[in-house]
């Protein structure tokens, strides 16, 4: 069941994008998405991880003996999370400390080790690369989508932030300005649904959305 | 006395590692469904977690702070847990088969438990010293039993519920958390 590098990229955007329908890696789903600046910070963190490691273990495929192999994965995330943490340390502050505790995290975050144990240590270069392209974005659009969700009713705002505003006012569209600062979606009248920015909420609007994407796996 | 008291409660209820921190929630829909799974992981959590949290804490104070290497601290501490983990397991094995018989299989899951690995840091970042970082392990650790636990009994009466197909399985089991975590937000403002 030879896949081509296409269908490795494209599987991670729907077919088994995470958190939906890899049910692992929940704790920043939730906890980051109060917000879709921090949403797309932790998905842009993410992904870098995941990028790196997954390349490092399957160029490295060969050598690592198969007994201590987690032990050595862990090492390898290990240390590509801590150049996260110093990156985004140096360069967006205030993401860092909105993201607090888990950005570190990620080293415990079962997708990445799950993608190097299943993936990236039988598999080529090439593939793993789009792998986690497709699991990386997949997992970043699956934030900002329950985060956009999130903000939107909890506190009536949409934030797009830094990151992505930066990448939209290079293509043309809107300037950096409108889009890091907070873009008022209903009236001055409305009044924000504050349970959904709060944890019970991102629980609920979580297992909602599963339930939408179980609706659709028909 | 007082203090750790007040820091007790504010770690098991308060600040609930699973509803409220948002922490190891993947065993926590993983291993809810019955109720032995759910007490199994609790006691290999705690087991694990006071463990990790007094020799984090040695080595965050007389290694890391000591050399100034505090930007190795993710990588020092995922080392110090998962190598824990390791040397738990194969003591229990050796010595006490009855107890590893028990937790045997959650032991390893628990390497990327982030409730671990969270806690730890949250007690390096909150500056605690080292009583207050035995007690908050052991409380928040609890906490995630108590939260496993009772959440695993509800978990057991939906089985027998009729939940409409496209809500099955995770989905609920996310619905039902979120309420659960309204009722643990009660909490707030206790302390």
């Amino acid at each position: 069941m030879a896949k081509t590098i296409v269908q490795e990229f494209t599987k991670g955007l729907w077919d088994e994008i995470p958190p939906f329908r890899l049910v692992l890696g929940l704790c920043p789903t939730l906890a980051v998405t109060k917000s879709v600046e921090n949403g797309i910070g932790m998905g842009v963190a993410f992904t870098f991880v995941l990028l790196c490691s997954n390349i490092l273990v399957s160029a490295l495929r060969k050598v690592i003996p198969p007994k201590v192999r987690i032990a050595c994965f862990i090492i390898i995330i290990a240390t590509f999370v801590t150049v996260v943490e110093l990156l985004m340390q140096a360069y967006t502050y205030k993401l860092f400390l909105q993201l607090g505790i888990f950005i570190p995290l990620i080293v415990v975050n079962c997708i990445v080790l799950g993608r190097a144990e299943a993936f990236a240590s039988k598999k080529g270069i090439a593939a793993s690369f789009a792998d986690a392209m497709g699991m990386g974005i997949g997992f970043t659009l699956a934030l900002t989508a329950l985060a956009a969700f999130r903000e939107i009713l909890g506190a009536g705002t949409f934030t797009l932030g830094n990151i992505a505003g930066w990448i939209l006012s290079l293509v043309g569209i809107g300037t950096l300005d409108l889009w890091s600062s907070p873009l008022q979606v209903f009236g001055p009248s409305f009044q924000p649904f504050q349970f959904m920015i709060e944890a019970p909420g991102a629980f609920v609007c979580l297992g909602l959305m599963l339930c939408i994407m179980n609706l659709f796996k028909k | 006395m007082g203090d750790y008291i007040v820091l007790a409660i504010s770690c098991i209820l308060v600040n609930n590692i699973l509803l409220a921190q948002y922490l190891g929630n993947c065993p926590f829909l993983g291993t809810s469904k019955k109720m032995e799974t759910a007490v199994g992981m609790s006691m290999a959590v705690v087991f694990v977690l006071v463990l990790a949290g007094v020799i984090t804490w040695i080595v965050e104070m007389y290694v890391l702070k000591m050399f100034g290497l505090e930007y190795l601290r993710t990588i020092a501490f995922i080392l110090v847990i998962a190598s824990l983990v390791q040397f738990v397991e194969m003591f229990l094995k050796k010595s006490i088969p009855a107890l590893y018989a028990g937790l045997g299989i959650f032991l390893p899951l628990i390497t990327t438990n982030c409730a671990v690995m969270g806690v730890v840091l949250i007690n390096v970042n909150e500056e605690y010293n080292f009583l207050q970082a035995v007690v908050s392990s052991f409380a928040y650790a609890a906490g995630f039993g108590l939260a496993l636990i009772l959440f695993a009994g509800i978990r057991e009466r939906i089985l027998l519920a009729r939940v409409p197909r496209p809500l099955l399985d995770t989905s609920i089991g996310l619905v039902t958390a979120g309420m659960f975590s309204l009722a643990f937000f009660a909490f707030k403002g206790m302390v």
